[in-house]
């Protein structure tokens, strides 16, 4: 019996979606011809909301897009703002942020990593993969209260100054990072039912990448060499000396090594903050609200998902009048239908998990 | 000829080729905290598009961004368009600007950027813009029944009929 042309709804409540991602398939009997990613179960309207809030009350709603990574959507807005205000921000407090989104890409990239293998079925790294993130998340907590909407940056610097015995645990969290990481390389890289379900599997061309917008470790693992932490430097990244690990095919194989490679990248850039951390002010004095001279402005920071940037214009008062958010998600996830075009039904969450979504920034 | 300082050749080269393959068509231009911005008529969209994409090597289409100008004074447009773009060697960035008038559609760049399929249907779903010649236009947050575009200014944030 033959199964031509049929449509196949997967989700939105479906556990290896990342969330509430709807996927209308249309399959030949086990070959993907048509994906269509149905989205907005997560929109609250973010983009209205901002234009209501004064910048400081702007900020603690970032934390509510990438929800596992809500240091980096704190750091692009403040970013944003200092620039269009032209507030300076002192050096420790430069070095701090790096410490902080540095630790958050290591968070998001253990998240990812856990949930992605659980997608493929091997159950024992998300265990692994969330035992890591674990410590880091109490970091977090310990540094600002919080372990998830994080909220650790202010416009102006950090929210709190990083004291000795805080940098001591950060550090043995980071030396405990390698071994771990160790561990769960050896029960995937060379893996053959990983290899098999990963490596060929969910193809995109660099020239192609670069056609769909793609950003971040999905774009690199095409073999395009663009990390925005090295050709637009922000905050201090030009004094930290790191790699860009880059892929060779464009393949889910790929894009699982890029993001592992990251990890040590990440490592090694906190280290170096660590290391140099300079003296002084961690925050420059800001008031609670404050108004911003007519003028446009559009940042953007290399997130773990990606490029993810804010266009802010301000009319001259304490509140924005329109901020458009450039979500890494949003636009990752458009070029899935073309990865998985021709690849087999069971690959989609495969290719799906190797994109590494986040709904709560693709709805906004 | 908008202010780049010396030290910024590369978007005062692209400004200058821009500018010199379209030299009426370039309505203003400024450069401000490092970010150059074009204003064209909208009817050369897809020659200057091509133009910047071919010939000077903006293959990347960051975002697509747009403005309600309801609070603006008489004689400005409805709706601003942001195309903002970016060059991958020497890292340049600009800002592609053009002002539409409630009632006016606008060519779709689908065909010249992959990437603007999802960012021009969440224009036509927050803010009306129809894109003419975009292979699927329709609602992408929002159902396909629902009334208004939420993100323009005169939307009401409270108290609308039929309403949650």
């Amino acid at each position: 019996m033959a199964f031509k042309d049929i449509e196949i709804n997967m989700g939105p409540q479906h556990p290896s979606t990342h969330g509430v991602l709807r996927l209308k398939l249309t399959v030949d009997n086990e070959v993907v011809l048509k994906v269509e990613p149905v989205i907005g179960y997560l929109h609250r309207g973010m983009e209205k909301l901002w234009e209501s809030q004064t910048y400081a009350q702007c900020l603690p709603l970032t934390d509510r897009l990438d929800y596992l990574a809500s240091l980096s959507n704190n750091l692009a807005f403040a970013l944003a703002v200092e620039k269009l205000a032209g507030i300076e921000v002192p050096r420790r407090g430069r070095y701090i942020r790096i410490v902080l989104v540095e630790l958050q890409r290591l968070a998001s990239h253990l998240a990812w990593l856990g949930f992605m293998a659980n997608d493929i079925g091997a159950m024992s790294v998300l265990l692994y993969g969330f035992e890591a993130r674990e410590d880091i998340l109490d970091l977090f907590e310990e540094y600002a209260g919080a372990r998830l909407t994080i909220h650790g940056i202010r416009i102006g610097g950090a929210a709190h100054d990083l004291d000795e015995a805080l940098v001591g645990r950060i550090r043995k969290v980071l030396s405990s990072v390698p071994r771990r990481l160790k561990d769960i390389r050896s029960l995937l890289d060379e893996n053959r039912i990983w290899k098999e379900r990963t490596v060929g599997i969910g193809l995109i061309s660099a020239s192609e990448a670069v056609d769909y917008g793609l950003t971040g470790p999905a774009l690199r693992a095409s073999g395009v060499s663009w990390d925005i932490r090295k050709s637009i430097p922000y905050s201090s990244y030009d004094e930290m000396d790191f790699d860009v690990p880059l892929g060779r095919q464009g393949d889910v194989y790929d894009r699982y090594l890029v993001r592992l490679e990251e990890i040590g990248q990440s490592i090694r850039i906190i280290n170096q903050a660590l290391d140099k951390l300079p003296p002084g002010e961690f925050r420059a004095k800001v008031p609670r609200t404050f108004r911003i001279p007519p003028g446009q402005v559009f940042h953007t920071v290399e997130a773990p998902k990606g490029e993810l940037g804010f266009y802010i214009k301000s009319n001259g008062s304490d509140r924005p009048e329109r901020v458009k958010m450039k979500s890494p998600s949003f636009i990752n996830l458009q070029s899935l239908e073309h990865m998985c075009k021709g690849n087999l039904f069971s690959d989609v969450v495969g290719i799906l998990g190797s994109l590494d979504i986040v709904l709560g920034e693709i709805d906004k | 000829m908008p202010e780049i300082p010396a030290d910024r050749p590369l978007p005062r080269q692209a400004f200058e080729a821009l500018s010199g393959r379209f030299p009426d068509s370039v309505l203003s231009s400024d450069f401000d905290k490092g970010e150059l911005s074009v204003t064209i008529p909208k009817g050369i969209l897809l020659a200057v598009l091509g133009y910047l994409k071919d010939d000077l090597g903006f293959g990347s289409l960051n975002d697509l961004i747009v403005l309600d100008n309801l609070a603006a004074p008489e004689g400005k447009k409805r709706f601003s368009l942001l195309y903002q773009l970016y060059r991958f060697p020497g890292d340049i960035r600009i800002r592609l600007v053009l002002d539409l008038d409630e009632s006016e559609g606008v060519d779709s760049i689908v065909p010249l950027y992959r990437s603007a399929d999802w960012a021009e249907r969440e224009a036509y779903d927050m803010f009306g813009i129809v894109f003419e010649g975009h292979p699927g236009l329709r609602r992408i947050y929002l159902e396909e029944d629902f009334e208004g575009h939420p993100l323009r200014k005169d939307f009401p944030l409270a108290g609308r009929s039929g309403g949650l």
